[in-house]
């Protein structure tokens, strides 16, 4: 089935090219960082992690378009989804790629990482989520490839893969609880110290994840022969909305209880975020905007004309990406680290190769997507055609 | 299931393909071919010399000096036990820097020759500094 | 690997000497700390090897405490702050700690290491901090550092067990281990750990020759001195504190520490948190 990626148009091999540049440059950035040490990121004592976790917790949010599609299909006999499964498993697959090197550029003896199993501590969070990680890696790459190496052929999936669309359903739901759990089992950082963070994770997860599966089912319309359909998409829509009204729903009770309990450990940290503390406020219009772009596409998702359209329908997805980015990829992360636990403020902003080294990993995440993609819709081209 | 009269495609193509394979995979063998470098001489300090005998005997040393050090780096750090009593009955402080670099503190002589000469790199004097005597 | 090795060494030690019959296996065992005179390395100068009346002609090699260690199942602290009238009463603790263990100076205040340090009341005790307090204690620098904490979470959420409790309470780095997702920095309430975002070589003003630095990539923090107590020593802040400091069992009530907070009133450092810190302070 390679051989399908690898065959396209000139404008295919350009798209190619430009990200083979963008992780070429991460690349040699993160040589300077293996070499120089995490010194050249912005992090510091107090803060740190900072935009490579963030990218990691944000990235396990988008794998969960798998899910999403995936259980009303297999579960509730839900036909049209038939048509984009593929697409949402194969979308997993380049985020959880991205999260686990998320976590490689992120460590400091990143030589050493085998010691994880070399040394299994079940008692670490981090351990069960290289577990949780890597299983749904694993699972995607295995029903995908089989789901579509027998579409291509015309039968029937073997048998074998049955089972593991099963259990992949709760390993989504797993990857998002385990993530979360990194951060809401620490008993100094009162701003993750909440039992509703994977409930929101989870939540988030399925704003993001299938607002970009509508974005890529649209753009595959457009420069493919293949049209993911618009019955697919509109169901997705439904999706998002109710999940983005939940999303901003779970953090309205976060605000509810650390403000009117007044608890200065939990309260700080928002009040950092949106409103500055002691006198800083780096995110402030950041996170904002991010709950300006969340409250933005429920207004348009609820609109049922507004939904309807594609085009404002994909207005209203790019909001909740960019909405859903800014609010795990920029300030949930950071923002439980300042102040730090000794009451003092130490401001958080990635630097220059950072960012690099950030776009080097979405760009490997966006070749494998590009080519499982290809893969993919040549199949259903030819099947449809 | 493999066809006995099957014909082999491309068999120039294959055939080429399989010697440039084996030529590269070979490579560095015969390119080092009688240019092999003599076993190193170390060089014992006068303080080694005198001491006579090391923690263990010579050919253990040489042999295992490394999995030794591996074994007590870890029991220093992990069972805080920092003593190693040797079939000698003789006891040592489990130490790279003071107590195997005092006598052998000619680390380019002693230790840096061997392991340039089989290519290894171990980065203990990433950490633990070189010939404590040096110094002061 | 390190482990395994380990192991792979009391099990040939244990199979050769079962090998000889059962008694010579007691023996390994039983040859006491006594048995082998061993001159420990304690304070300056060479290690001493000293060779000893042999009970044993030819023994298999194995490993032991020194005799001199001072050993605890929990090693604790009590800082009387009472006693603290300046700055000058912090600083050669922080100075004698920093530089026994070569911790560096780095340059940008964002990658600055440190195992002990100066600040505030209101840093050190967040949650206990008043609007009007005792004004001697308001600006006081209270000493802060790792508080080796009974129950470290730290430790639980280490992934590869670099860091943990040691048998006699230590909350231990093992730096050849770590491999750098300071998780455990994010676990810390105490701010207790640091991070070696560069190599931290160039930045040691005077080499310990004795005791290791550590490379870029691994997280550091205070060891209460573990090499110190293994020959017999206090740990260095406490020699240097003045008498500001007190050190010891905390589990044995006629310890020099238990004593003292049994007659004073002591807190300790976010205790509602459930770490249950080994430091504790006399205000």
């Amino acid at each position: 089935m390679l051989e399908l990626a690898i065959k396209g148009s000139k404008k295919y091999y350009g798209w190619l090219a430009v990200v083979l540049g963008v992780i070429g440059a991460g690349f040699v950035t993160y040589l300077w960082q293996y070499f120089a040490g995490l010194g050249i990121t912005g992090l510091s004592r107090d803060v740190s992690w900072g935009f490579y976790i963030a990218q990691l917790t944000f990235l396990v949010g988008v794998a969960a378009a798998a899910v999403m599609v995936v259980l009303p299909y297999y579960l509730h006999d839900y036909k049209a989804f038939g048509r984009i499964t593929i697409l949402a498993e194969f979308l997993a697959i380049p985020s959880v790629l991205m999260c686990l090197l998320f976590v490689l550029v992120d460590l400091g003896q990143p030589m050493r990482m085998l010691n994880v199993i070399f040394y299994p501590s079940p008692n670490s969070v981090l351990f069960w989520d290289m577990i949780v990680l890597n299983g749904y890696l694993l699972l995607n790459l295995l029903i995908g490839w089989n789901v579509l190496e027998a579409e291509r052929q015309g039968i029937h999936y073997p048998n074998w893969v049955k089972p593991l669309i099963y259990i992949s359903i709760p390993w989504a739901v797993s990857i998002h609880t385990v993530t979360a759990f990194l951060y809401a089992g620490l008993p100094g950082r009162g701003f993750w110290l909440t039992a509703i963070m994977a409930p929101r994770f989870l939540s988030s997860a399925f704003a993001a994840g299938p607002s970009l599966l509508i974005l890529l089912c649209l753009l595959i319309r457009r420069i493919s022969n293949f049209d993911p359909g618009r019955e697919q998409i509109q169901s997705l829509a439904k999706i998002v909305t109710y999940a983005i009204i939940l999303n901003v729903f779970f953090f309205l009770c976060e605000v509810f209880t650390v403000f009117y309990s007044q608890i200065p450990e939990h309260m700080d940290h928002f009040k950092y975020l949106f409103v500055g503390f002691n006198g800083h406020g780096a995110l402030i219009p950041w996170m904002w905007t991010a709950m300006g772009l969340m409250l933005f596409a429920i207004l348009m998702l609820v609109i049922p004309s507004v939904r309807r359209n594609e085009a404002t329908l994909a207005i209203a997805c790019i909001a909740i990406f960019i909405g859903t980015w800014i609010d795990k990829g920029l300030g949930l992360i950071s923002a439980g680290f300042i102040p730090n636990p000794l009451h003092e403020v130490t401001e958080y902003i990635p630097t220059v190769p950072e960012i690099i080294i950030t776009l080097g990993v979405y760009g490997i995440g966006a070749l494998v997507l590009t080519l499982l993609y290809k893969m993919a819709i040549s199949i259903k081209e030819d099947a449809s055609a | 299931m493999p066809n006995k009269g099957q014909k082999l495609y491309d068999k120039d193509k294959v055939i080429a393909g399989l010697v440039i394979f084996v030529i590269l995979a070979t490579f560095p063998f015969w390119f080092n071919l009688g240019k092999a470098a003599s076993a190193p001489e170390l060089e014992l300090t006068e303080k080694a010399k005198a001491a006579e005998k090391c923690v263990r005997d010579t050919q253990y040393m040489r042999d295992e000096h490394m999995q030794l050090l591996d074994e007590w780096r870890d029991t220093v750090v992990r069972d805080a036990k920092r003593i190693y009593v040797n079939e000698r009955n003789v006891g040592y402080d489990m130490s790279l820097s003071n107590t195997c670099l005092d006598c052998h503190s000619n680390k380019a002589e002693f230790c840096d020759r061997c392991h340039d000469y089989t290519s290894v790199n171990p980065y203990c004097w990433d950490c633990h500094i070189d010939n404590p005597k040096e110094a002061k | 690997m390190m482990e395994k090795s380990r192991r792979r060494f009391l099990k040939i030690a244990g199979i050769s000497a079962l090998g000889l019959g059962a008694k010579p296996v007691l023996d390994v065992f039983a040859s006491s700390e006594e048995d082998v005179v061993v001159e420990a390395p304690v304070q300056e100068g060479a290690p001493h090897v000293t060779e000893t009346e042999a009970h044993h002609a030819a023994t298999e090699p194995r490993i032991m405490r020194s005799p001199n260690a001072k050993v605890a199942p929990q090693w604790a602290m009590v800082i009387d702050t009472r006693k603290i009238q300046s700055h000058s009463d912090v600083e050669p603790m922080i100075e004698a700690c920093h530089k026994i263990h070569n911790v560096p100076h780095m340059p940008d205040k964002k990658h600055e290491i440190k195992w002990i340090w100066e600040t505030e009341f209101k840093h050190a005790f967040p949650n206990l901090a008043s609007e009007y307090m005792a004004k001697r204690v308001e600006h006081l620098g209270l000493p802060v550092l790792c508080n080796h904490c009974e129950n470290p979470p730290c430790v639980r959420v280490c992934p590869t067990k670099a860091t943990f409790k040691n048998s006699q309470g230590i909350v231990m780095m093992d730096y050849h281990r770590c491999i750098g997702c300071r998780f455990c920095m994010a676990a810390c309430p105490y701010g207790a750990r640091s991070f070696n975002f560069f190599d931290p070589k160039p930045h040691i003003e005077e080499e310990n020759k004795k005791f290791p630095t550590r490379m870029r990539g691994v997280v550091e923090k205070c060891n209460f001195c573990a090499e110190r107590l293994a020959v017999g020593q206090k740990p260095a802040c406490v020699e240097a504190s003045n008498g500001i400091m007190a050190f010891g069992n905390l589990h044995d009530p006629n310890s020099e520490v238990r004593e003292i907070i049994h007659s004073n009133y002591t807190i300790r450092r976010k205790q509602n948190l459930g770490t249950r810190p080994a430091v504790y302070y006399i205000i």
